[in-house]
C-alpha cells in the first residue's frame, strides 16, 4: 500500500507547577496519577477542536514505573481524565527523556499513518518515588567493570564531567545557575510561564510545610529568584568533598507532570488545531554512562545530520538543566557563549525543577511560546542528558517562520 | 451569652465527641483574582468516618471564622471558601451529642449555636463560598446555604436534608433559606418529600439543577474548576443569575403539597415534617432571624420529645445492630457457599432463587415433583433478569451471567450433591417438610446447610428426623422477599454453631438484616402482628365497628390499617397463622369466626376500592356476625396495645430474642413499622403501656427516650 509519511506537529502543552519532593513540598499529599490527569483534562479544556473520541492514543512517562505511577499509566490516566474507553494508552520509560520519548515515539507513529493525534506527557513524583526507589542493577555491571560505581549516580556523573572538561569551573557552574534564576524570575515577571501552567489543589494534613487544609498551587515552588553568586559558593559539594556539583548549580528533586497533544499537521489544521511546532528530526545516542551529562552532543549531532542542518541553523535552545556542568560541556563543545540570549531563555530547570520524566514536555512547551514570540527563528532544539549514559535531542521548525524578512 | 460561651458549655456535655476541625490556609486565586482563605472541615479521619458538627467542630469553625473575619475587614482577603476532605463535605449534626442532651435549653443551646456560627458566613465583608466536594447532609448542606455562592461536584453520591427522617427539622438554616434560595415547591420536596420516602439522597448534577448551587463541575478537578470560577466571579467576569421565587400561590401550594405527603406517610403520628413545614411556611416573607428563632424551637421541642429519641433509636437499629446481629456465633466458623439448591419451584421458591442468584452469584438449581413445575420456576427467573436487564439495572453481560447459571432438574441427587446450602419451600405442612429434609439428606454433601422458609412450624421438630439435625437453620423471609430487609435466623435445638454462622454470612451476602430467633411459634414478627390483628379482630366479633376498630390504631402512624395489611398477607394466611399460635397459646391467640367465615367465602379482603378508597364490602359485611359491646377508640387501642406489650414481655421472658432492640429491629425492617415508633417498644414505654401492663418499661431510660 502507497504511504505518505506526514508532518507531525506540536499543538499545545501545559504542566502542573513543579514542587519539591518531601514531606514539606506542595505535593507531598498529592498523587502522582492525579498531576498527569489534571494535566491532560486542562489539555483537552484549552483545545475544544480535539474530539476526545479521536485520540488514538495516551502515552505517559514515568522514570518509576510502581504505586500511583505505574499500571501503565497511559490508560489508567486516560480513565482518570475521563477519556472515552475507545482510546488506549501505554506508559514509557527513558529516565529523564521520558516525556520526551513519550512525544517522539508517538510522533513516528503519526508520521508513519497509525495515529492522527495523542497525547504524550510524563510525570515524577520524586517524593512519593525517590530516585533509585527498588532498583536492582545486576551485579555484573560492577564484578565486569561495564560501568562504574559512579554511573549510578547522576551526581557523581556531573562531577566526572567536570574532570572531564577542566575548563569548566565551579566558578562557571555558578554563574550559569544564577542566570537561570534570574532568566526565570524575569520570565514569571513578564507572565511567559503561568499561561502555561495547570492549577492544582493540594491537600495538607501536618503542618510541617505551612497551613494545613486543602490550598491551590498556581506557580512552581523551587524557584529561588535572587539567588547570587556568594550564595552559592558557600553551599556544600554533596557528591563529593572539594566537588563542584551542588544543589545551587544543579536542578533539584523535584514532583510534577506534563502534558502535550501531538498531531499530524494534516490532522491539525482539519480539526482547527493550534500548531505550535513542526518536528523536524530526533536522535538519541548513547555515551560513557560515567559522563552521562556528555550525552546531547552526540544526540544533536545525529538529529541535525538527519535534518541536513547545522548548528550554525539553530535560533533558540531548550537544554535541560539538570546540572549546570551538563550545559556549559554542550554550548563550549559548540562555541556557545554561557550566557547566549538563544539558550533557555525563560531559564531552566535549576530554577524551575526537574522532576524527571516530565522535563522534556517543558522544554517543548517553552520552546513553543519562544517560537510565537520570535518568527524570526526558523529553527530550535530541545535536548536533555539521560542517566545511564544517554542523551536525546529533538529539532523543531517554528511554523510562525516568517522568512528572512 | 456569647457563642464561645455556649458552645463550650455545650461541649462539656459531649465529651466525646469526633471533633472536626476548620483548617484555614490562604494562596492567591488564578486569573489575578486576589488572595484567598479556604476553610476545609477535616475530622482527620478517612474518608469511612464522615466529617460531623458536634459543639467543640463548631467552636472551631467559629475559631476559623473569626480570623477570616478580620483578614477581610483589613482587606487581606477577596473571598472566603469552604469545603471538606476528600470525598466528604460535612454530614451534619453529630447524633450522639444530641441523644445525651437532658434538659430544653441545652437542646435550644444546640440550634443557636449553629446559627450563630454559620450565619457569619453570610455576613463578612467578602464573598463567601461553599464547595460541596462530596456526601453533605444536613448542617453539612447548611452551612453551604449560608453562603454567597456554592459549587457541587458531578461525583457527589450523596446530599440530602435527612432531619425530617431521623424526626428533626433542618434547624440550622435549612428550613428558612432552602425555600427562599430554591423557592417552597423544590424545598418541599428536598426536606419533606425525600426524607419521608426513605431518606432519598440527590446526586450532584440534581444539586445543581435544583438551584441550589451555582455552578456545577466533574469530581476529576472538582475544587480547581471552582476557585477558577470564584476568580471569574470575584473579577466580575462570571455573573451567577438565579431565577426570581413565586412567593405567591405557588408557596401555599407547596406546603400544601408537603402536608398531605406527610399525612400520607405518618399520618400525623409523627411531628417532625409539620414543624418543618411551618418554618417553611413561615419563610414566605424572607426574614431570615425570625426563621431561624422558629427552628431553634423547633429544634429544642424535638429533641425533647419521644419520637426523635425513638428515630435516632431506630436509625442505630438498623445502621448498627441490623449489621452485626446479636448473638450471631463468630463468623470465622461459616463455610463457603459456592453453590445454592432450592426445593421447590412455586412462587415463593423462584423468588428466593432469583435472590440468591443476584446476591450470591453463585449457581443455584431448583428441584420440583415435575419439569413443567421446574421450567416455570427456571422460566420466572430468567423473566425477571430480563426485567433488569430491560431497566437498565443490570448489563447484558450480567444478565447472560446469571442466567447461566440458573438451572432446573427433577433430580435432587443430580442437583444437590455438591451444593453447601439447600433451602426449602415447600407446602407448609410439617410431613411434607421433614420428608423432603430426608430426602434432601440422603444426597447432599456432609457439610450442608438445610435451610427452611417456614413461617410458622418448628423448626427443630422438622430437623428430628434427620441423621444429621445440627445443620438445619430456620431462615424465615418477608413478603416482597426481593425489598423488605428482614431476615429471622431461626436456631433449632441441635442447630450447631458453623452452620449458623453460615446462615449468617448468607444473609449478610443477601443483604438482608439478620436477627437470630429461638425456634418459638411462629417467631417474632408474625407472632405479634398476629397478637395485634387479633385483638383488632376480636374487638370487632364482639361488636365494635370495623371502621371505629381501624381508627383506632391510626394516631400510631403505621404504614396501613389492619385490615389492609391483612389483605395484603391474604386472609387464608392470616387465619393458618392464628391458628398455628391458637394451638401454642390457646389463652392468649384466639381464631376469629368471623375471620373464617369470610376465608370460607373466599373473599381476597374486607374492602373494596370501587370509590377510589376502600369501604367495607357489603359481602363481607352480610358474612361479619358481632356481638353488642361497641368500644370507643380510645378504649380499642388500650386492648390492643396492652396485647402487644404483654406477648413481647412473654417473649422476651421466653428468650425468643436476646433484647427489646430485636423485637423493634424486626418490626421495622419486617414489617415496615415506623422510626418514630422506635419499632414499637420505645412507644410502649413513652405512653405508659409497658408499665401498665408489664410493670416495668422494655428499655431503660435514654435507651430510645429522652435521658432521666
Amino acid at each position: 500500500m502507497p504511504r505518505t509519511v506526514r508532518d507531525v506537529v506540536f499543538v499545545d502543552g501545559v504542566r502542573t507547577p513543579f514542587g519539591k519532593a518531601g514531606p514539606k513540598g506542595i505535593y507531598h499529599e498529592t498523587r502522582a496519577d492525579d498531576l498527569v490527569v489534571k494535566a491532560i483534562r486542562e489539555l483537552l479544556r484549552r483545545n475544544p477542536g480535539l474530539d476526545p473520541k479521536k485520540i488514538d492514543e495516551v502515552a505517559i512517562a514515568a522514570t518509576t514505573q510502581i504505586g500511583d505511577q505505574g499500571l501503565t499509566l497511559g490508560r489508567t490516566a486516560g480513565i482518570l481524565a475521563g477519556l472515552p474507553q475507545s482510546v488506549p494508552g501505554y506508559s514509557i520509560d527513558r529516565m529523564c527523556a521520558g516525556g520526551l520519548t513519550s512525544v517522539t515515539s508517538v510522533a513516528g507513529s503519526i508520521a508513519f499513518g497509525a495515529y492522527d493525534a495523542v497525547i504524550a506527557g510524563g510525570v515524577e513524583h520524586m517524593g512519593r518515588h525517590p530516585m533509585g526507589e527498588a532498583v536492582d542493577p545486576n551485579p555484573r555491571f560492577v564484578s565486569e567493570k561495564l560501568v562504574d560505581e559512579s554511573a549510578l549516580f547522576m551526581g557523581m556523573t556531573a562531577e566526572n564531567l567536570h574532570d572531564r572538561y577542566p575548563s569548566l569551573t565551579k566558578l562557571r557552574a555558578d554563574q550559569y545557575a544564577v542566570l537561570s534564576q534570574e532568566k526565570a524570575a524575569k520570565a514569571y515577571a513578564d507572565g511567559k510561564i503561568q499561561q502555561d501552567l495547570v492549577p492544582i489543589s493540594v491537600r495538607r494534613t501536618t503542618p510541617v510545610g505551612g497551613e494545613t487544609g486543602w490550598g491551590l498551587v498556581t506557580a512552581d515552588e523551587p524557584m529561588r529568584p535572587g539567588t547570587t553568586l556568594e550564595g552559592l559558593a558557600n553551599l556544600k559539594t554533596s557528591f563529593r568533598v572539594h566537588g563542584r556539583v551542588t544543589a545551587g548549580n544543579s536542578a533539584g528533586l523535584n514532583d510534577g507532570a506534563t502534558a502535550s497533544i501531538v498531531a499530524g499537521e494534516d490532522f491539525a489544521r482539519e480539526n482547527g488545531l493550534p500548531v505550535k511546532m513542526r518536528l523536524v528530526s530526533y536522535a538519541f545516542a548513547g555515551v560513557e554512562p560515567e559522563v552521562m551529562g556528555y550525552g546531547p552532543i552526540p544526540a544533536t549531532e545525529k538529529a541535525l545530520a538527519k535534518a541536513g542542518l547545522s548548528i550554525s541553523d539553530i535560533g533558540l535552545f531548550e537544554i535541560n538543566e539538570a546540572f549546570a556542568v551538563q550545559v556549559l560541556a554542550f554550548l563550549e563543545h559548540y562555541g556557545i557563549a554561557d550566557d547566549d540570549a538563544r539558550v533557555n531563555q525563560y531559564g531552566g530547570a535549576i530554577a524551575f525543577g526537574h522532576p524527571l520524566a516530565s522535563s522534556g514536555i517543558r522544554l517543548m512547551t517553552q520552546l513553543a511560546r519562544q517560537f510565537e514570540e520570535q518568527p524570526h527563528v526558523r529553527y530550535g532544539l530541545t535536548t536533555m542528558c539521560v542517566g545511564f549514559g544517554m542523551g536525546a535531542t529533538v529539532i523543531w521548525e517554528n511554523p510562525h517562520f516568517e522568512g528572512d524578512k | 451569652m456569647s457563642t464561645t460561651e455556649l458552645l463550650e458549655q455545650a461541649s462539656g456535655l459531649f465529651p466525646d465527641e469526633v471533633v472536626t476541625t476548620a483548617h484555614v490556609r490562604h494562596f492567591d486565586l488564578p486569573l489575578g483574582a486576589g488572595r484567598f482563605a479556604l476553610i476545609t472541615l477535616d475530622n482527620g479521619l478517612d474518608h469511612t468516618k464522615p466529617t460531623t458538627f458536634g459543639p467543640a467542630s463548631l467552636a472551631n469553625l467559629n475559631a476559623a471564622i473569626d480570623q477570616v473575619e478580620q483578614e477581610a475587614a483589613d482587606g487581606a482577603i477577596a473571598g472566603i471558601g469552604i469545603t471538606g476532605k476528600p470525598f466528604i463535605f460535612a454530614v451534619g449534626a453529630d447524633l450522639k451529642g444530641v441523644e445525651l442532651l437532658k434538659e430544653h435549653e441545652h437542646a435550644l443551646a444546640i440550634g443557636k449555636g449553629g446559627h450563630e456560627v454559620f450565619k457569619r458566613l453570610a455576613g463578612l465583608a467578602v464573598p463567601t463560598f461553599a464547595y460541596y466536594n462530596g456526601a453533605a447532609m444536613g448542617g453539612g448542606v447548611e452551612v453551604g446555604l449560608h453562603c454567597t455562592y456554592r459549587t457541587v461536584s458531578q461525583a457527589i453520591p450523596a446530599f440530602s436534608l435527612p432531619e425530617v427522617f431521623l424526626g428533626l427539622v433542618p434547624g440550622w438554616g435549612g428550613c428558612t433559606l432552602l425555600p427562599n434560595l430554591i423557592g417552597a415547591d423544590k424545598a418541599v420536596s428536598v426536606i419533606i418529600e425525600n426524607s419521608l420516602n426513605q431518606n432519598k439522597q440527590l446526586k450532584g448534577k440534581q444539586v445543581f439543577e435544583l438551584g441550589i448551587a451555582d455552578a456545577i463541575f466533574e469530581g476529576a478537578d472538582f475544587l480547581e474548576q471552582s476557585l477558577l470560577w470564584t476568580a471569574g466571579v470575584l473579577k466580575g467576569d462570571v455573573t451567577v443569575e438565579r431565577p426570581e421565587i413565586d412567593r405567591g400561590e405557588a408557596w401555599d401550594q407547596a406546603v400544601a403539597k408537603g402536608r398531605f405527603v406527610a399525612d400520607s406517610k405518618v399520618h400525623g403520628a409523627a411531628p417532625a415534617a409539620y414543624r418543618a413545614l411551618d418554618i417553611i411556611e413561615a419563610a414566605r416573607n424572607g426574614d431570615l432571624q425570625q426563621g431561624y428563632d422558629a427552628e431553634d424551637q423547633a429544634l429544642a421541642d424535638l429533641i425533647m420529645g419521644g419520637e426523635l429519641r425513638a428515630g435516632i433509636y431506630s436509625f442505630n437499629l438498623v445502621q448498627k445492630r441490623g449489621k452485626r446481629p446479636v448473638g450471631a456465633p463468630d463468623k470465622s466458623l461459616a463455610r463457603p457457599v459456592t453453590k445454592v439448591g432450592v426445593v421447590g419451584a412455586g412462587l415463593m421458591a423462584s423468588q428466593l432463587a432469583l435472590l440468591f442468584l443476584r446476591r450470591l452469584e453463585v449457581p443455584v438449581v431448583l428441584t420440583d415433583i415435575d419439569q413443567e413445575r421446574v421450567d416455570k420456576g427456571v422460566g420466572y427467573v430468567h423473566a425477571e433478569i430480563d426485567k433488569l436487564l430491560g431497566k437498565g439495572r443490570i448489563h447484558q453481560d450480567k444478565a447472560n451471567r446469571l442466567k447461566a447459571l440458573v438451572t432446573g432438574v427433577l433430580d435432587k441427587a443430580e442437583g444437590f450433591a455438591d451444593a453447601d446450602f439447600i433451602i426449602e419451600a415447600v407446602f407448609e405442612e410439617m410431613s411434607v417438610k421433614q420428608k423432603v429434609f430426608a430426602e434432601v439428606e440422603a444426597v447432599a454433601p456432609a457439610h450442608a446447610v438445610l435451610a427452611t422458609n417456614t413461617s410458622s412450624l418448628s423448626v427443630s421438630e422438622m430437623a428430628s428426623k434427620l441423621q444429621h439435625p445440627e445443620r438445619v437453620v430456620g431462615f424465615h423471609f418477608f413478603n416482597p422477599v426481593a425489598i423488605l430487609p428482614l431476615l429471622e435466623i431461626v436456631r433449632g435445638e441441635r442447630t450447631d454453631d458453623a452452620s449458623l454462622a453460615t446462615a449468617f454470612a448468607v444473609a449478610k451476602k443477601l443483604k438482608k438484616t439478620a436477627v437470630l430467633v429461638k425456634d418459638a411459634p411462629a417467631f417474632v414478627v408474625n407472632r405479634i402482628l398476629t397478637r395485634f390483628m387479633g385483638e383488632i379482630q376480636n374487638v370487632i366479633d364482639e361488636g365494635t365497628p370495623v371502621e371505629t376498630a381501624e381508627k383506632a390504631v391510626e394516631p400510631l402512624g403505621l404504614p396501613m390499617s389492619p385490615l389492609v395489611l391483612l389483605e395484603l398477607v391474604g386472609p387464608a394466611i392470616g387465619l393458618h397463622v392464628s391458628e398455628t399460635l391458637n394451638r401454642a397459646f390457646p389463652d392468649r391467640f384466639t381464631v376469629s369466626p368471623n375471620l373464617k367465615a369470610v376465608v370460607e367465602a373466599g373473599k381476597r379482603g374486607f374492602y373494596v376500592y370501587d370509590s377510589g378508597k376502600p369501604e367495607l364490602d357489603p359481602e363481607v359485611a352480610a358474612l361479619l356476625k358481632q356481638g353488642d359491646v361497641v368500644l370507643t377508640e380510645e378504649q380499642v387501642r388500650d386492648r390492643v396495645l396492652d396485647a402487644v406489650a404483654q406477648e413481647i414481655g412473654l417473649m422476651l421472658d421466653e428468650g425468643v430474642v436476646a433484647e427489646a432492640q430485636d423485637i423493634d429491629l424486626c418490626l421495622i425492617t419486617g414489617a415496615g413499622w415506623p422510626f418514630h415508633l422506635g419499632g414499637i417498644t420505645p412507644y410502649l414505654d413513652r405512653e405508659g403501656v409497658s408499665e401498665r401492663v408489664n410493670g416495668k418499661p422494655f428499655l431503660a431510660p435514654g435507651v430510645a427516650s429522652v435521658p432521666a
